[in-house]
């Protein structure tokens, strides 16, 4: 069985401040370090990690997005074990929502034969969380999201999914599917010098749109995102005095006869 | 076309999202000059949602209590096609980060995930999100119908109960036959609100110590103010919380009226997950913790003293 990951680039989550361009047209990325997103190196590593169980053949990955993005994903995902990527590049993606990535992941990876796609749960640019239930969709594929336990066997499967509220559901299926990687699936690597100076044999296959039977008519955006700012200003703060007992009953009628929560 | 809002609800109580996203799009669709419709999944008082300002309720019948993501995606797809909105608008739940993507796919159309503000711009509703975990915001507008909404819980004021009764639609369904087959669900020993929908959070950092601290100083405190315990990534990774109430970049987003931080330093990666808490209390002893840059109130004091005192104080309330 082979495997698709679907990884993407944005900045180090560690980037104390994210700036927006003046004209609010996006973000300010002079400075800021790019990674290959912490959830999609979870099905990165997750991929690696069933290849070498013997689970699965071959670990393939996916990219929308351009020749920056390769460098970053060569280091950080390639150098892992993965045998080559496909980037999909095309300049009628510049104003992609997450239906038009969705698409054009869906084309490529209809292109081959495999048998589990691997995605994180979300980016941590946009926090869209929506790519990879729409690829499955497109695909026609089932899809478990948030999972933090995974085993294959053979075609089948079984995965531990957090529906939230603490609850934990272990749902059966069976391949093709599409599961979605959270934090505590697997303990997320990164590569070493070695690996990242062989990766750079590794194979990246460019794709056009039209290399995928996909229009530019067929990625026009539904969601546009505009007016791009900073976050709404916090009330000024104030620090209590005092000792610990007065401390408190200064907080409890704070809350109760100022910020009123309580 | 209306503006459908989808209104989930716990085995026939419906969940405050329901209510909080009604009022919302009430103020909306005055603006717009159009009616609100609720969609409800399966059996609860669909008519009360009248009070909250909908006019009609789509209920599509059928067994919702074991959640499959084949059902919740025909069965809202069913919903959306019988009230044929121009806007659907719904909680950035599970089912809203699970099931609604497939739907929105299915209709060629496009969504704005966890918004924290709508309102009405050229005719249209604008969508305001943090992005880069809070650390910016953006517009998102869907141009396609029905353009699809998510709400991050508690972003907006609770409305009060008015006199109305809605109009309710039975929406036939049959469910398809789910791909995924459900072996196990396992529940978590205490049943609190979670941390996501939680009004008040108390979380607690490293600086606990221990998993017997962290059950004597954190969860009484929050156990006093009805609140969801949470905690830091090095107090979960510590073994002191389970992995389910971590609070951040890879833990919890959450957006409480009160959230309070006791012994936790306020790292990049935990305030991307509680900076929209609209009161943040920070009891840290480190009178530099970067905390207190973004608390409301903060005491520079020791938790080991200050959680029972406060817990106490707490309790005394009447
Ligand atoms: C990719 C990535 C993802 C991450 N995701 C998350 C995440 O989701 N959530 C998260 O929380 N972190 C996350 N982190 C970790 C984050 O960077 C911090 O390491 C973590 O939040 C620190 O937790 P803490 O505040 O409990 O501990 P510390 O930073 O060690 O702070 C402890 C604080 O307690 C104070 N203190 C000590 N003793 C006392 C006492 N007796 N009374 C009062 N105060 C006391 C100290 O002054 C200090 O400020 C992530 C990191 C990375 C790299």
């Amino acid at each position: 069985m082979k495997i698709a990951v679907c990884a993407k680039v944005a900045p180090d989550t560690a980037t104390p401040r994210i700036t927006a361009k003046g004209d609010g047209s996006g973000i300010d990325t002079t400075g800021i370090k790019f990674v290959v997103s912490p959830y999609d190196l979870f099905a990165v590593t997750e991929g690696i990690v069933l290849k070498e169980q013997g689970k699965a053949s071959a670990v393939h990955l996916f990219t929308v997005g351009g020749d920056s993005d390769v460098t970053v994903l060569r280091g950080g995902a390639l150098a892992l074990g993965a045998e080559d990527l496909t980037l999909v590049d095309d300049p009628a993606l510049a104003e992609a929502d997450s239906l038009a990535v969705a698409r054009s992941l869906a084309a490529a990876i209809g292109q081959g034969e495999f048998g589990l796609v691997l995605c994180g749960k979300q980016a941590v640019d946009h926090d869209n969380v929506q790519v990879p239930a729409m690829l499955a969709e497109l695909l026609g594929w089932p899809h478990v999201s948030l999972v933090d336990d995974l085993v294959i066997d053979g075609d089948g499967f079984t995965a531990t999914r957090n529906v939230g509220g603490g609850v934990a559901e272990v749902v059966k299926g069976t391949l093709p599917a599409v599961v979605t990687c959270d934090k505590g699936l697997v303990e997320p690597r990164y590569a070493k010098l070695p690996d990242i100076m062989k990766a750079k044999q590794k194979k990246v296959h460019k794709k056009t749109l039209g290399d995928l039977g996909l229009s530019a008519a067929d990625v026009a955006p539904a969601a546009t995102y505009t007016a791009y700012g900073e976050p709404p200003p916090r009330p000024k703060g104030r620090m209590l005095e005092g000792d610990v007992a007065g401390m408190v009953d200064q907080l409890v009628d704070a809350l109760r006869n100022e910020a009123k929560v309580l | 076309m209306s503006i459908l809002v989808l209104c989930e609800h716990d085995g026939g109580t419906f969940k405050k999202t329901a209510t909080e996203l009604l009022g919302k799009a009430t103020g909306l669709a005055g603006a717009l000059g159009t009616t609100v419709s609720a969609l409800v999944l399966g059996d609860a008082p669909a008519a009360s949602l009248g009070a909250y300002g909908a006019t009609k309720v789509f209920q599509v019948s059928g067994d919702f209590s074991s959640y499959d993501t084949d059902v919740a995606v025909a069965a809202l797809r069913a919903g959306i096609d019988a009230a044929a909105p121009s806007a659907v608008l719904a909680p950035a739940s599970f089912l809203g980060k699970d099931a609604l993507p497939r739907v929105v796919a299915q209709l060629g159309t496009g969504q704005g995930t966890e918004c924290t503000d709508l309102r009405v711009d050229g005719g249209q509703i604008v969508g305001r999100r943090p992005i880069y975990a809070g650390k910016a915001y953006c517009d998102v507008r869907v141009g396609k119908t029905p353009a699809v909404y998510t709400v991050r819980a508690n972003s907006f004021a609770q409305p009060a109960a008015g006199g109305g009764s809605a109009e309710v639609v039975a929406v036939p369904f049959s469910a398809p036959t789910p791909r995924l087959t459900l072996v196990e669900r396992k529940r978590p020993e205490t049943t609190v609100v979670d941390l996501t929908e939680a009004d008040r959070i108390v979380s607690g950092g490293r600086s606990v110590k221990s998993k017997e601290s962290y059950d004597s100083l954190i969860r009484p405190l929050a156990a006093a103010l009805g609140a969801t315990p949470g905690a830091s990534r090095a107090c979960v990774d510590a073994g002191y919380a389970p992995h389910d109430h971590q609070v951040g970049q890879t833990g919890k987003v959450v957006n409480p009226s009160l959230y309070i931080a006791c012994g936790i330093s306020g790292a990049i990666q935990h305030l991307a997950g509680m900076r929209t808490s609209k009161v943040i209390v920070a009891i840290n002893t480190d009178p530099g913790a970067p905390i207190f840059e973004h608390a409301t109130y903060g005491l520079v004091s020791d938790i080991f003293e200050t959680c029972p005192a406060l817990t106490a104080r707490i309790q005394a309330l009447d």
